[in-house]
């Protein structure tokens, strides 16, 4: 079952298009990870699906309806999204920016309830920030500061969680800690995780579906099985891959590989 | 959805409930109300003839008409230091929309267009339609604020690639010079440069009860329409996509801030002209005080940007009596040390 379908969509500025007549279903319930090289549209679709950008042409769905037509705080009641950069104001506390996470559910005045409340001291405490709760944000490190917003984003409770680049700038424990926080909503709470990973390894590990980008067009799209071949690594990314198994997930990762010239 | 282990998640809530009661907020905002009445007090009873404070008290509770003193408190000092309040206010608050708008610590009406804009479209009032009645004046200050922005937004746009900040606030500095040099040359070229020289220079000091009672509905309104904002701009200020993210209706709310700005900034400038800095500090100054959310650096910078032009005007008065020296001078005078001091001292923003 599909909770985002993505339709004939063409996304662009002006009159360049970075994604052409691109069309997807993307599964609830389950993981999905956008590949693909720099500048293939990924980050673009991605801001699409999450009604960020507007298409020039076709049309998102989010559970059957039109996403641009629904209500976006209704939208953010379902969906939470983690951009690429994200740069707080400064002298914003961790607990001040997760504490707007909220905002989709908040009435009035604004004020925050027990409900609200419960919802980001889980997200801080899910994200390992509890000790970090009243320092600003920039006294944080790089990937400290990515949980912040990881936290934020939770704080939302939404259903689905569309991540850009979640685990660029956050060391390899620490990436980890996040995949495997996400792999845990997915399983225990059903939450549908959409990403955007430059990590294979990663993205084969952790996800059910994949989607694998190249110039603005989806190229493969299937179970990790069925995308990461050495085949589809070739014409995706332009990269001699050696293929292995992964020993956590038994879905194929890339040990290494060499460059690829088309012309040879 | 949370894994409730009883007692010490419970105590652990308490715990973060403690960081939304904005302590500092409310401080803040109780010693700067204090703060302006003391200094709206002084600013009635000092001057060119000084009165007592307690005379000042009885003209305002017990008001005789016949007393002198009473009606200088009543005609001239009263309506002159609320018109200061309610500049000062205006400027701070339209300042601390922009900033949270733009996310550009260094934004205030001025950057767009905005002051230039009035004060253009004033020198043009002045210089072919003297005589015009106050209210049209004001009206036709918010246009010009308007076309100010017009004209930036315009000029940002024009080249290729579109509209970008950086080019939006070169064209706001493009602009502003361009708008105030053809007020100075309409002033010059019609001879209304006394008359705008007068005005401005009068500034508040030329504020009478008929002004306060045609500027104050417009200000007052727009500052509530501020308050009612402020959340809205919290969000904005975060970030375009974030606030999208998180459900904001983000055109909406720029549109109405940019109006509410309008108003406030083509009001403000209709009284003291195109007076730079207020909306460029206080918003800083509260902002260093009370922390982030713009629900307290709206409120607080109602507060502190009238005390700081009432301030401003007072001193004014009493620097060089009988003559009146230039609020806009003062104004940077006080400002711009404090300014110096919040940037070595905060770092972080600028």
């Amino acid at each position: 079952m599909a909770v985002l379908e993505i339709e004939h969509v063409a996304i662009g500025y002006a009159s360049t298009l970075i994604v052409d007549d691109l069309s997807v279903a993307i599964p609830k319930g389950q993981i999905s990870t956008i590949i693909g090289p720099n500048g293939c549209g990924k980050s673009t679709l991605l801001k699409a699906v999450a009604r960020v950008l507007r298409t020039q042409d076709g049309t998102v769905y989010l559970d059957g309806k039109a996403i641009h037509q629904l209500k976006t705080k209704e939208v953010a009641k379902k969906m939470a999204i983690l951009p690429q950069t994200a740069s707080a104001p400064g002298g914003l506390t961790v607990f001040e920016l997760v504490s707007y996470g909220r905002f989709p559910h908040q009435v009035g005045f604004g004020t925050l309830r027990k409900e609200d409340y419960e919802y980001i001291h889980w997200a801080i405490d899910v994200t390992g920030l509890s000790e970090f709760c009243d320092r600003p944000i920039e006294a944080l490190s790089g990937g400290q500061r990515q949980r912040v917003w990881i936290a934020m984003a939770l704080a939302q409770g939404t259903d689905i969680l569309v991540l850009d680049e979640p685990t660029t700038y956050l060391d390899l424990a620490h990436q980890l800690e996040i995949l495997l926080l996400l792999e845990k909503l997915n399983k225990e709470e059903g939450r549908t995780i959409i990403m955007v990973l430059h990590d294979l390894n990663h993205a084969s590990r952790f996800s059910h579906f994949m989607m694998a980008m190249r110039d603005g067009k989806l190229v493969i799209y299937g179970s990790p099985q069925e995308v990461m071949t050495k085949e589809n690594l070739q014409n995706v990314f332009h990269i001699n891959a050696e293929m292995a198994v992964c020993p956590y997930s038994k879905n194929p990762i890339c040990l290494s590989y060499q460059l690829y010239n088309k012309k040879t | 959805m949370t894994a409730s282990t009883g007692v010490g998640e419970l105590s652990d809530i308490a715990e973060l409930q403690k960081r939304t009661h904005p302590i500092r907020g409310v401080v803040a905002l109780i010693l700067g109300v204090i703060a302006l009445i003391f200094t709206i007090g002084l600013a009635i009873s000092l001057g060119a003839a000084d009165i007592s404070l307690g005379t000042v008290w009885t003209a305002i509770t017990q008001f005789s008409p016949q007393l002198t003193t009473h009606q200088i408190i009543h005609d001239i000092r009263l309506p002159r230091v609320l018109g200061a309040a309610l500049v000062g206010a205006s400027f701070a608050v339209a300042g601390a929309i922009m900033q949270g708008m733009t996310r550009n610590p260094l934004a205030d009406s001025g950057l767009l267009g905005l002051n230039a804009g009035a004060a253009f479209m004033l020198a043009v009032c002045f210089a072919f339609f003297p005589g015009m009645p106050y209210l049209l004046l004001i009206v036709l200050s918010f246009v010009g604020a308007a076309l100010g922005v017009a004209i930036v937004f315009g000029v940002g746009s024009l080249s290729k690639g579109g509209l970008t900040p950086m080019r939006l606030v070169l064209a706001g500095a493009a602009v502003s010079a361009l708008l105030g040099a053809l007020g100075e040359g309409i002033a010059l070229y019609y001879r209304v440069g006394q008359d705008l020289a007068f005005w401005y220079a009068g500034g508040v000091s030329g504020t009478n009860w008929g002004h306060l009672k045609i500027l104050s509905p417009w200000i007052v309104i727009a500052i509530i329409g501020a308050l009612i904002l402020s959340r809205s701009i919290t969000l904005l200020s975060l970030g375009e996509e974030i606030a999208i993210g998180l459900g904001q209706r983000t055109v909406v709310v720029k549109v109405w801030g940019m109006v509410i700005v309008l108003i406030l900034a083509g009001a403000a400038v209709s009284v003291v002209g195109a007076v730079g800095f207020v909306g460029l500090i206080v918003p800083h100054f509260t902002r260093y005080i009370v922390g982030h959310d713009y629900r307290w650096i709206i409120s607080c910078s109602v507060v502190y940007g009238a005390l700081l032009v009432v301030l401003a005007d007072l001193v004014a008065r009493i620097i060089n009596p009988p003559y009146e020296t230039p609020i806009g001078a003062l104004i940077a005078f006080i400002g711009v040390p404090f300014f110096l001091y919040l940037a070595r001292k905060g770092g972080k923003e600028l």
